[in-house]
């Protein structure tokens, strides 16, 4: 039995080990936060909520692509529908209160996201990928035509307005920490359900369906509501960003949208919750250097270059080869 | 008259069978597997073994025929449903949760029954009081030490007890293994051997398996296929002395494909 004393032992260390990385992730996460609320005295407040929205609505993309295996090509309609959905309000009933108005925009979306699911869900890669596409771009046509959207103008001039009645959001730096509160609470939660007993059959389906489904697990169901959690949380980036920018436009409902988000991702890193967040904050400052500089006309191939590397030679992302080259040096 | 039969069997099919556009893979196939026995299904190369695994196991829909269960018609259930009454399967190619530690593989099997599975609000440090159980599966199947390594890692034949673990987990009634000793070296193949015989105290098993020798030493009973059909069924003395087991084994069938030995 002297196996199971060095059994224990080895466990001891092992959690001391534990303890350790936790005790260095909470320092990071401290220091990333305080580095978030001072950021508005250096920074351009509209660029970092700019930035923001864009990482909540990765952040919503990888819960599927990430972290159930799942590759949507139709989430511009989520950030869309989330976008409109409150621009239109905001500017219709001045009675709304701001959180309303997000919260309607992230409730049309949610249930946007249930009728593509129930339609696509049963489809595997390629196919499903096609189906979500094909969905988006129905949706697109729709925003196009329909009277609540503007058209080919989109909606402006939507009144950021007061939260809960009393904060003036017109103030960008009010505005600034009500989207960083927004961030992270999408963050956390994504966060909490990847590391919940429901996240680790989302891991198993994504690393192996067909033994999923033989060990009991109605795997159809899962991936359903990660899908809806996921347009939920992608239509409240959308409404966010509404808000923030005061228009919603045919832009967010482009299919050039739906790939911009798996660009992020995958530049980031996909299997790591924090690769979103990086590929998008990456991705917005490089769109905006260039468009500042003289290769404003090539931002387009310079993405699509920087992809296509990234793809070939550095599968795992920024942040997934950055932790790759922590692991190899520090232990 | 259908409650003692199921009292003797545990499965039965009735006139099982599967059309792929014209082409019959399983044609009219009548299982009656005993409570408590291993039964293997052999046959040569796409005899249809496998898509018998899979209608059975609902991964494929049967064009006809039906599957009773303890008696019960269980032909309209999905897969899932299935494997939450008792039928739970292998694989034939290693079926694992690769980036996954051992002992995380079996917590996936376990949490099944948790009625846990879809609180994505609560914490993953729910699912540790499941962890002493995974350890006593992974030490049943002699992976102890492993229980920290990540699947991928593994050597072949640990995934394979791995997997056998991780189906025992689910507690069984019926059992279906999918040529659980393939691309095996024979060391390897003996200790599946007694891990097979070991699982199959207090269940049923049914196996596909080519190797003929881990068929002669475990099982009870033995159904042989062939195109699609069956072509007899016995212990093995029986079926290894019929003259039409050898002529489908050795040569002279119908299919293009002559068979390897395996």
């Amino acid at each position: 039995m002297s196996n199971s004393d060095n059994q224990t032992e080895l466990q001891k260390t092992m959690l001391g080990q534990l303890k350790a990385s936790q005790r260095k992730k909470m320092i990071f996460n401290l220091v990333v936060l305080a580095l978030l609320i001072l950021a508005p005295a250096v920074i351009y407040a509209t660029f970092l909520m700019k930035i923001l929205c864009f990482a909540l609505f990765a952040v919503a993309f990888n819960l599927l692509l990430g972290f159930t295996g799942l590759l949507s090509f139709g989430h511009a309609a989520f950030l869309a529908a989330g976008g409109y959905t409150t621009g239109y309000l905001l500017s219709s009933y001045s009675g709304l209160t701001t959180e309303m108005g997000i919260i309607a925009g992230t409730a049309a979306a949610t249930v946007l996201g249930l009728l593509f699911a129930i339609v696509a869900i049963r489809r595997q890669g390629i196919y499903f990928a096609m189906i979500t596409l094909a969905l988006a771009q129905l949706l697109y046509f729709v925003f196009v035509q329909a009277p609540f959207t503007g058209g080919e103008d989109g909606l402006h001039g939507v009144p950021r307005g007061h939260l809960f009645g009393l904060i003036d959001l017109e103030n960008n730096v009010a505005m600034y920490y009500f989207v960083l509160a927004v961030f992270l609470g999408g963050y956390l939660l994504v966060q909490r359900i990847v590391n919940s007993p429901y996240g680790q059959v989302l891991n198993a389906i994504k690393q192996n369906e067909p033994r999923a489904v033989s060990l009991g697990y109605n795997v159809d169901r899962y991936k359903i509501i990660a899908f809806v959690i996921s347009a939920g949380l992608a239509g409240l980036a959308g409404s966010m960003k509404t808000v923030v920018f005061q228009l919603a436009s045919l832009n967010d409902a482009h299919w050039h949208m739906s790939g911009e988000v798996i660009l992020m991702t995958l530049l980031g890193g996909t299997g790591t919750l924090l690769g979103p967040v990086v590929g998008a904050t990456f991705v917005v400052n490089l769109e905006y250097q260039l468009s500042q500089g003289p290769l404003g006309d090539w931002v387009d191939p310079i993405l699509g270059a920087i992809f296509v590397i990234t793809v070939i030679a550095f599968r795992s992302g920024i942040v997934g080869e950055v932790q790759k080259f922590v692991k190899k040096n520090l232990n | 008259m259908q409650d003692t039969m199921s009292d003797q069997f545990v499965l039965e099919t009735r006139g099982l069978v599967k059309e792929f556009k014209g082409f019959v893979a399983v044609n009219d196939v009548n299982l009656n597997i005993q409570r408590g026995h291993i039964h293997a299904l052999i046959g040569p190369n796409g005899a249809g073994k496998t898509t018998v695994f899979n209608l059975l196991t609902k991964f494929l829909p049967p064009t006809r025929g039906k599957i009773l269960f303890n008696g019960k018609d269980i032909t309209s259930l999905k897969s899932a449903a299935i494997a939450r009454r008792g039928i739970v399967r292998s694989f034939q190619i290693s079926a694992v949760f690769p980036h996954m530690t051992a002992l995380e593989n079996i917590r996936v099997a376990l949490q099944s029954f948790e009625g846990n599975s879809f609180q994505f609000w609560k914490s993953g440090a729910s699912l540790n009081k499941l962890n002493e159980r995974c350890m006593e599966l992974l030490d049943s199947v002699g992976l102890a030490d492993f229980a920290d390594t990540i699947t991928v890692e593994l050597a072949y034949g640990r995934k394979r007890a791995l997997e056998l673990a991780t189906t025992l987990a689910m507690e069984p009634e019926l059992m279906l293994l999918d040529e659980p000793t393939q691309g095996m070296g024979s060391e390897d193949v003996d200790q599946v051997v007694e891990l097979v015989r070991k699982a199959a105290e207090g269940r049923t098993v049914l196996m596909v398996e080519h190797n003929l020798s881990v068929v002669s030493k475990l099982c009870d009973r033995i159904t042989v296929l062939a195109q699609g059909a069956v072509l007899t069924e016995g212990d093995y003395q029986q079926v290894s002395d019929d003259p039409r087991v050898r002529e489908v084994y050795m040569g002279g069938t119908a299919t293009p494909k002559q068979e390897t030995a395996e």
